[in-house]
């Protein structure tokens, strides 16, 4: 026989994106975008992608650990006023960080519940797509990256996020940041940021610092075209769900209620 | 003709120092702006844009309603335009300028700004924006300028202008719709990812903009000896007319999908910009402002009478304009950010001195365009004497 599971897949899915017709269908065509979330078994090269274990997250609901491990690596300055905040990774009630999802009878387990969230590193990044200046880019492994030299604070990509991840500096961080990394740059007022899923760690062959700061192991990051990592396997034994899917944007932050 | 910018009555003098203290203030808290940052306006992480991006959108459609002009004088030959054509042009002048300065106070980094065309990116809307907007900025200084210039010295205008001029019909049209692009193609802002935003930023432009022209060519009749004439003006009123009513039309059709629909994100900003969410409403009076108002000025401008009477119309240009200014300079742009993507409810207020900017950009497009008024109408009354 001529076609294997993966041809088939391949045609079945693009008979369907071709039948849907509008974007998705220029994209197959155009062998782009769509093809990670297109093919069952996507070949070599790295993906990162996370999962978020919120079983055992929960089990610790007031652990800080993976956000303070985060904003102490990465210089993000505690703002005191809340519009000024700055957030690479936090929490929001269950509810919230899936709007439409919650009902009159969300069970007691999940409502109101902190669920850790940060940047999607979507492959399909609205933010991306509307910088006028390529200052937020996609690295090769798919990481959506910030440039805090060549933004413009024009904050089009804030309007463009549909997760709320992206943060601007509405005045000068460096006077709020608590205990200093001299490892990692500082940011100056007046241009966006937001989580790098650790680049700096990765190229060292270090997990994340919020990864690695969390002791439940609740948080599972990794390469996701490789089969045999953890985050595959993860992905593969349990029932997960991302924010917002239906906005297309493919996000790559996984999580199992 | 520069210099005829440089004499003028005592009233004209007047006029500019006043507005270039406004400027004056303007200036100042932008300094601090600039060496403090964003943050003393009242914008934040959930409402991101907010009055200055506002006004940038209303004024792109006071600028592209120039075409409301120069369509039917250039292409339908209707002669009456000839008079005010030019008045058209130099008020897309300088509303053009205000866009510009809009964008420019309301970046993080304006000393960057250079970077939209260092690292030109075109997928980026704000990229075609900057394109159309810089290209329509110099079709009208050179059409406005070319043609007065040959009007002033009694000769008819140069043969390369006029297919500037037929550039300058559409190119006002994309200004417009590149901008609503701005916001109709963001996935998660349920109040602007809507098909027919470029339409509804069309039809408010050719509402708002000739309104604004009305009370201008009223001012310079009863500053001046120049007469626009009534004819013009009448015709005006018509587009001005037609163009509110569709404009309402475009946005009950909103109002329609959202609410029959009964989905909750498409509910959700129109509920906080008409009765507000989850008790929070500082729009809400704002809003049912524009709704009178809107409703008002098109009752006035469908019966004839009170059309035709330039007391009542001029009533009438004003409360079209203002509800303009109200739905699109502040409803749209600040309701796009509410809810935030989390379904929380985050209001957001200028502040003293983001006002004071806001006024500043104003007052500099106001003194552009006293100049610009004061050199085309010596020119015209100059060939009239």
């Amino acid at each position: 026989m001529g076609v294997d599971r993966r041809e088939f897949l391949k045609i079945a899915g693009l008979s369907t994106l071709l039948g849907l017709g509008g974007k998705g269908a220029l994209e197959v065509l155009s062998g782009k975008e769509a093809e990670a979330s297109l093919q069952a078994e996507p070949q070599g090269g790295v993906r990162y992608a996370m999962v978020v274990d919120m079983r055992k997250c929960l089990e610790r609901e007031n652990c800080h650990d993976c956000m303070e491990a985060c904003h102490r690596e990465h210089n993000v300055p505690q703002m005191e006023n809340p519009r000024h905040e700055i957030k690479w990774i936090w929490t929001e009630p269950y509810e919230h960080a899936f709007p439409g999802q919650g009902h009159e009878y969300t069970e007691e387990r999940l409502l109101g519940k902190p669920f850790v969230v940060l940047c999607n590193h979507c492959d399909n990044p609205p933010c991306v797509r509307v910088c006028p200046t390529k200052a937020t880019f996609r690295t090769p492994e798919g990481i959506v990256m910030m440039d805090f030299h060549r933004c413009i604070g024009c904050r089009f990509c804030m309007a463009g996020c549909p997760y709320g991840s992206r943060s601007f500096n509405w005045k000068d961080p460096r006077n709020y940041i608590r205990e200093p990394n001299l490892d990692f740059p500082t940011r100056m007022r007046g241009v966006v940021e937001k989580c790098s899923f650790c680049a700096e760690r990765l190229v060292k062959g270090l997990p994340p610092a919020c990864v690695a700061a969390c002791k439940e192991g609740a948080l599972v990051f990794g390469n996701v075209r490789d089969p045999e990592s953890d985050v595959r396997r993860v992905l593969r034994e349990n029932f997960t769900i991302r924010r917002k899917p239906e906005l297309g944007t493919l996000p790559q932050v996984y999580y199992i209620v | 003709m520069l210099e005829k910018a440089l004499v003028g009555s005592r009233k004209y003098w007047l006029w500019l120092s006043f507005l270039a203290a406004v400027i004056g203030v303007g200036v100042l808290c932008y300094l601090w702006q600039f060496f403090v940052g964003l943050g003393i306006t009242g914008l934040g992480r959930d409402v991101s844009w907010g009055f200055y991006i506002a006004q940038f959108t209303f004024l792109v459609g006071v600028a592209a309603s120039a075409v409301m002009l120069v369509l039917p004088y250039y292409l339908h030959h209707y002669k009456q335009f000839g008079k005010i054509t030019i008045l058209g042009e130099f008020l897309a002048v300088s509303s053009v300028l205000m866009c510009m300065l809009f964008i420019f106070v309301d970046m993080g980094q304006p000393l960057r700004v250079l970077n939209v065309i260092l690292h030109p990116t075109p997928n980026s809307i704000m990229f075609w924006d900057m394109v159309v907007l810089s290209g329509y900025l110099l079709l009208n200084i050179v059409i406005g300028w070319v043609v007065l210039d040959a009007e002033h010295k009694e000769i008819p205008p140069p043969a390369w202008v006029k297919p500037l001029i037929y550039v300058s019909i559409p190119w006002a049209v994309s200004i417009h719709t590149v901008t609503a692009f701005l916001y109709a193609g963001l996935p998660g802002r349920h109040l602007w990812l809507t098909a027919i935003m470029a339409a509804r930023f069309l039809s408010s432009a050719f509402a708002s903009g000739p309104a604004l022209l009305i009370l201008l060519c009223f001012v310079v009749r009863n500053l001046t000896r120049f007469d626009p004439g009534k004819e013009p003006i009448q015709k005006l009123a018509q587009i001005v007319c037609y163009a509110m009513i569709l404009n309402v039309f475009f946005a009950l059709l909103e109002v329609f999908t959202a609410f029959y629909s009964q989905i909750p994100s498409h509910m959700h900003s129109l509920e906080y910009l008409f009765v507000g969410l989850e008790g929070h409403g500082r729009l809400v009076p704002f809003m049912w402002t524009a709704v009178l108002l809107a409703v008002a000025g098109i009752v006035l401008l469908i019966i004839p009478s009170t059309r035709r009477n330039e007391k009542t119309l001029a009533v009438a240009a004003a409360a079209v304009f203002a509800a303009a200014w109200i739905d699109k300079g502040m409803g749209l742009v600040v309701g796009g950010f509410v809810p935030n993507p989390f379904e929380k409810v985050v209001e957001y207020a200028p502040t003293a001195p983001e006002l004071l900017i806001t006024l500043g950009v104003w007052a500099v497009g106001f003194f552009v365009l006293t100049v610009l008024y004061k050199i085309a109408i010596s020119v015209k009354e100059e060939l009239a004497a």
